[in-house]
């Protein structure tokens, strides 16, 4: 592998811009994203291997951090990392080969072997995830991470906190009949509040509906979510929409739809209208291990690589997809390594610890805005609550499973004790953090409660831009209707 | 194709007399260049591309000028990053479409025919249409305008010749337009793709080369939701949009040799569509016929039949009728029988004349 391509020089330069393929042939990528976490700030290591080591094919003049002399150094790491496939892989090259013979083929020359042999379809050992504290919220020594300030790390731990308490108040509010539906974040609070500490509110979100923590992280307040939740006349969506479906324009949060993955492809076109306007932002789109196996997530994957568009997909794999395990969603090795098969760069990374998610998102994020290009982010995690306030998860997976991940790998604790460890954090911040956050969570449900809900008139606009005619007929129709038959309509609903 | 021949000829007095009813008829006469129905679409998009720097034009095959060629030039001329090819996925273009017409750019995606559309139904029917809705109107995606050529063209079959209108007519928040010519087409599309809301802008596809008048060369729109009458008569009003109309068009003109006088109405706008001018028309005539190339059950014109018989049930002096495409899939060999064509037309005239 290393001496073809050092002597295959002009083969080398016909590939450089597919580095699609390459990745077939010398499978690094995620091996060079997954040691790009060395580069931490004390500039001190000679591993350096970010992206770019790709270099003497990707050659990409955009990364700052390009290794110039690396191709030796670069080559000979990744055979160290190699994998017992990768080396099957080599040897079908090295073994076979016709070195002279290249098969020159539209996009890149391929090279030619006389070896019948299929690539195997699972790799020999699976896509290691990046880690910074382990369970019980100890720093991995070796792990490499940017630190974290005392302030920035104790705004994601209350944000976290709020993010639960509101989880607990709603789904409560929901089981005594004062919303109509809830679903909650629990065991990915990680996810929601640290990958949302690395974006800044100028980038684009595209949710799923499990990461109201981003919204909250930005400062929508408990009020607008409450509004939401209760379909008052605050609420922005008007009251047309099931609770949890969140979105402020002023917090650049799109407005969630349920639908599954339909965010992906659009976060593409959000990406690329940032490119083309030169903006120092990405989109970020957040998912499911279910979402990856609809059709808009490989079409988002591959118009992000081929549109070159600085999007980040977040995939937060739970392990299920309302009762379907990731054992009956999907084979091969989860859904980062389904990003090299697009040529997008790819992680994965433990999506209960804080500290990890933080850094992954953040080192993503100023890629895909210094090299113009999507990343996808794979974090493993586990939904310890039920998929909505409609399902019972113990009627299909195990209670001592949920358990486990409840207790023993909660992202929250987990994070509470490395800043309790830092002295930052002591019981009574706790204890007077969450009877505040509850209070204003009550307070803001009365509110809501209170608040009239939206007018007639708003079941009509937002159809166009201005009503069509149509429509004018139907709501002069609908009120005489009212007129006639009072008792038929809600109420609470100004007419 | 020696009746398509004769459509065109058709066209080409159709218009020498002038139906149009625009605004700039007068400047049509003044500077206006004969082209064909893609020349036309071709420099309707020129003017959007040259008008709004914010404005994309994409799609599959789209940077070398399209399987139509109605995106010829544009490329070379406005830069690969504004016109751009797709890779080969209609979900994933109507979806990225609709993210970059949310971040307030003018999103002109071509999906090469419509009988493709069918994969983009969700991004069209569950996000398009209600982007600005469920959002309370934080936001909306009203500059995306998707383009697609539909119907017969001859020798299409099953997947190269469906008019899949009607799925689109019966969600709210789209608009879904049909131009019947090559100045229609320049108008409307310039007015669909500034338009503030999600359009579906269906282009005839057989009309693509065989239809040609004087279009003018300057930027103008043609309003939208506003049908347009082409042809006065009294005896029986027709309905009908896109290529349809030529063949409509022939039936009034041999149903007037035996003194029956027909109103052709171009309803242009299939949704929101303009209910007042049909309604007026069958006021005046009292007997409506409703053509198209998609099957007749559920059709648009199905809709079309219902709001008269409403309106104007009184004043009706025979049923509705519905001369479509048939119940069968788009057949290849025998397109010809499943076709609306002229004499079903003709006869369906006379029927409702003499009920």
């Amino acid at each position: 592998m290393v001496l073809w391509l050092t002597r295959s020089r002009n083969v080398a330069h016909h590939l450089k811009r597919k580095w699609d393929l390459v990745g077939v042939l010398n499978h690094s990528s995620s091996l060079c994203s997954s040691s790009l976490h060395q580069h931490h700030h004390h500039h001190h290591h000679h591993r350096h291997c970010s992206s770019s080591s790709t270099s003497p094919i990707t050659n990409n003049s955009r990364d700052p951090d390009t290794v110039s002399s690396n191709s030796a150094s670069g080559f000979s790491i990744r055979r160290l990392e190699s994998t017992k496939a990768q080396q099957q892989l080599d040897s079908v090259y090295d073994d076979h080969d016709d070195e002279n013979q290249v098969l020159d083929f539209p996009g890149g020359s391929v090279m030619l072997t006389s070896e019948l042999r299929f690539i195997s379809e699972t790799p020999e050992k699976r896509i290691k995830c990046y880690r910074v504290l382990d369970d019980d919220g100890q720093l991995i020594m070796s792990s490499s991470f940017q630190e974290v300030s005392k302030e920035l790390a104790l705004k994601m731990y209350r944000n976290m906190i709020t993010l639960q308490t509101m989880d607990t108040i709603f789904y409560e509010a929901q089981r005594q009949g004062r919303i109509s539906f809830y679903l909650t974040s629990n065991g990915e609070e990680a996810i929601n509040i640290a990958s949302a500490a690395a974006f800044t509110t100028s980038d684009v979100v595209l949710p799923q509906y499990r990461e109201p923590g981003v919204l909250l992280w930005r400062g929508f307040t408990l009020q607008e979510f409450t509004n939401q939740c209760f379909g008052n006349k605050s609420d922005y969506g008007k009251g047309r929409q099931m609770p949890i479906h969140y979105g402020s324009n002023k917090l650049n949060y799109f407005t969630v739809s349920s639908p599954i993955a339909t965010q992906l492809p659009q976060a593409v076109g959000a990406a690329y209208s940032l490119k083309m306007d030169g903006k120092d932002a990405c989109v970020v789109t957040y998912f499911g291990d279910g979402g990856a196996s609809e059709g808009d997530f490989h079409a988002a994957l591959n118009f992000a690589a081929v549109l070159e568009a600085p999007v980040i997909f977040i995939c937060r794999n739970n392990g299920w997809a309302i009762s379907t395990p990731t054992s009956e969603q999907y084979r091969g090795d989860g859904i980062v390594v389904r990003g090299q098969a697009y040529g997008v760069r790819s992680i994965r990374v433990d999506g209960n610890d804080a500290l990890a998610v933080y850094n992954a998102v953040k080192e993503a994020r100023k890629m895909a805005i210094s090299e113009q290009r999507p990343i996808l982010i794979e974090a493993l995690t586990y939904r310890t609550g039920h998929h909505s306030t409609s399902d019972d998860s113990t009627k299909y997976r195990p209670v001592n499973e949920i358990e486990h991940w409840r207790v023993a790998r909660d992202p929250v604790s987990r994070f509470k004790k490395w800043v309790e460890r830092n002295g930052w954090w002591t019981h009574e911040d706790e204890s007077e953090l969450r009877s505040s956050v509850r209070k204003e969570l009550l307070n803001a449900i009365q509110v809501a409660e209170k608040a009239e809900k939206p007018p007639l008139s708003d079941m009509f606009t937002d159809v166009y831009d201005h009503p069509s005619s149509n429509l004018f007929e139907q709501e002069r129709f609908l009120r005489e209707t009212i007129k006639r038959h009072p008792l038929d309509y809600p109420p609470e609903v100004p007419v | 194709m020696a009746t398509r021949l004769n459509r065109l000829s058709r066209w080409h007095s159709v218009f020498k007399r002038g139906y149009s009813t625009s605004a700039d008829e007068h400047k049509l006469q003044r500077s206006g260049k004969t082209v064909n129905l893609f020349t036309a679409i071709n420099q309707a998009l020129s003017l959007a591309l040259e008008t709004d720097p914010r404005a994309y034009v994409f799609g599959e095959d789209v940077r070398f000028g399209g399987v139509f060629r109605c995106t010829t030039g544009l490329a070379d001329r406005f830069g690969k990053s504004r016109v751009f090819n797709t890779p080969l996925c209609e979900q994933g273009i109507v979806g990225f479409g609709i993210g970059l017409a949310a971040m307030g750019n003018r999103a002109i995606a071509e999906i090469q025919f419509a009988d493709y559309i069918y994969p983009a139904f969700d991004q069209i029917v569950n996000e398009a249409a209600k982007f600005r809705y469920r959002s309370g109107n934080q936001f909306n995606c009203g500059g995306l305008t998707i383009r697609t050529p539909y119907g017969a063209v001859g020798h299409g079959g099953h997947y190269h010749s469906q008019s899949p209108e009607a799925f689109f007519c019966h969600v709210p928040g789209l608009k879904v337009v049909v131009p019947r010519s090559p100045h229609q087409a320049k108008g409307l599309l310039l007015a669909c793709i500034r338009d503030p809301n999600p359009t579906i802008f269906l282009e005839p596809k057989w009309l693509y080369r065989l239809a040609a008048e004087e279009v003018p060369e300057h930027d103008y729109m043609l309003p939208l939701s506003q049908a347009e009458v082409i042809r006065e008569g009294s005896d029986i009003t027709l309905v009908g949009w896109g290529a349809q109309l030529s063949v409509m068009e022939q039936a009034c003109v041999d149903a007037e040799k035996d003194g029956i006088s027909c109103e052709l109405i171009d309803l242009r706008t299939l949704i929101p569509w303009d209910k007042e001018t049909v309604e007026a028309s069958v006021k005046k005539t009292g007997r409506l016929l409703v053509s198209h190339e998609a099957p007749v059950t559920g059709g648009f014109g199905a809709e079309i039949s219902a709001s008269i018989a409403e309106r104007c049930f009184l004043r009706l002096e025979a049923p509705v009728a519905r001369i479509c495409g048939l119940d069968t899939p788009f057949p290849l060999v025998f397109e010809p029988f499943y076709m609306p064509t002229k004499n079903k037309i003709l006869d369906a005239i006379k029927a409702t004349l003499n009920y």
